[in-house]
């Protein structure tokens, strides 16, 4: 049987779907007994979706200084020496 | 020319061969996502804007041998990471901090030292709001920046284990392992909130 401290490191594997079936299975054995692991790895599974959910950005138009500084960057590349300002 | 979004053959065969409005195009339907890529990294508009020129002048002078074994929007994304890792690099670097004191604890016989609390359905409906989100960022930019910088690339830009590894400069082992102690480090810090309203 193994730990808590065994299942907190197979935390991730498990999550990804990389565990092979014996550690599968163990791990599965002791989230079935171990009411604190449970409640960790729900805990650990929100973590990941609220860093998810906090860094997403709403699409947005880049700012038309920013797309004519890009162009005037290329149109530079060909004369070295020159650097587009924004 | 692109008045609407280009079949991607067709627009990469125009971008080989120079055509300014395939760059004007490429431009404006990359660029609002990758200043968004270089924000989240940077933590800084005015250079995440540079970034994302930097990355730019790189794909210009690459597209002529770029493959086209994955779409444009993922070699783009992949340049910009670049770009921002580039200037994390050239920033005066702080003492690396430990983090051992956010990690899980354990007794001698193997059980967590600490009995965690279940704080997830109030995560996931706090998160909702501005407020929270601002409290996450914070917490994830609290964390020391190789960590932070190894949670970024896997877990919000989605890079895999291998191409995080490649553009760290460090084994995939080391990716595994940062990754593992950055998930546990945010867990303990977003549980300072998280568990008083649970």
């Amino acid at each position: 049987m193994i730990t808590c401290r065994d299942l907190y490191g197979f935390l991730d594997d498990y999550l990804a779907g990389a565990l092979d079936l014996p550690a599968r299975l163990a791990f599965q054995a002791h989230l079935a007994i171990c009411s604190a692991c449970r409640r960790y790895l729900r805990s650990y599974e929100a973590t990941l979706a609220a860093a998810k959910s906090a860094e997403a950005a709403p699409p947005e138009a880049p700012p038309e200084k920013l797309v004519q500084a890009i162009l005037a960057a290329r149109r530079a590349t060909s004369s070295p020496g020159t650097k587009a300002a924004r | 020319m692109f008045a609407s979004p280009a079949p991607e053959a067709e627009l990469l065969a125009a971008l080989r061969a120079g055509d300014d409005h395939a760059f004007e195009t490429l431009v404006r339907t990359h660029s609002g996502r990758m200043l968004s890529v270089c924000r989240r990294i940077l933590r800084n508009d005015e250079e995440a804007k540079d970034a994302v020129q930097e990355a730019f002048v790189s794909a210009f002078r690459a597209i002529r041998s770029f493959e086209g074994t994955c779409q444009l929007a993922t070699w783009l994304h992949r340049i910009a990471v670049n770009a921002c890792l580039m200037r994390l690099r050239s920033r005066k670097r702080r003492p690396e901090e430990s983090i051992d004191d956010l990690l899980p604890t354990f007794k001698d016989n193997g059980h967590a030292a600490v009995e965690p609390r279940d704080w997830s359905p109030s995560a996931l409906q706090l998160v909702e709001t501005r407020e929270t989100r601002d409290f996450v960022r914070d917490c994830i930019d609290r964390l020391p920046e190789i960590y932070r910088t190894v949670l970024l690339l896997r877990d919000i830009e989605e890079l895999d284990t291998a191409e995080a590894a490649t553009v760290l400069g460090v084994t995939e082992g080391v990716v595994k392992v940062r990754l593992h102690r950055a998930r546990h480090a945010l867990r303990k810090l977003l549980s300072e909130r998280f568990e008083v309203r649970a």
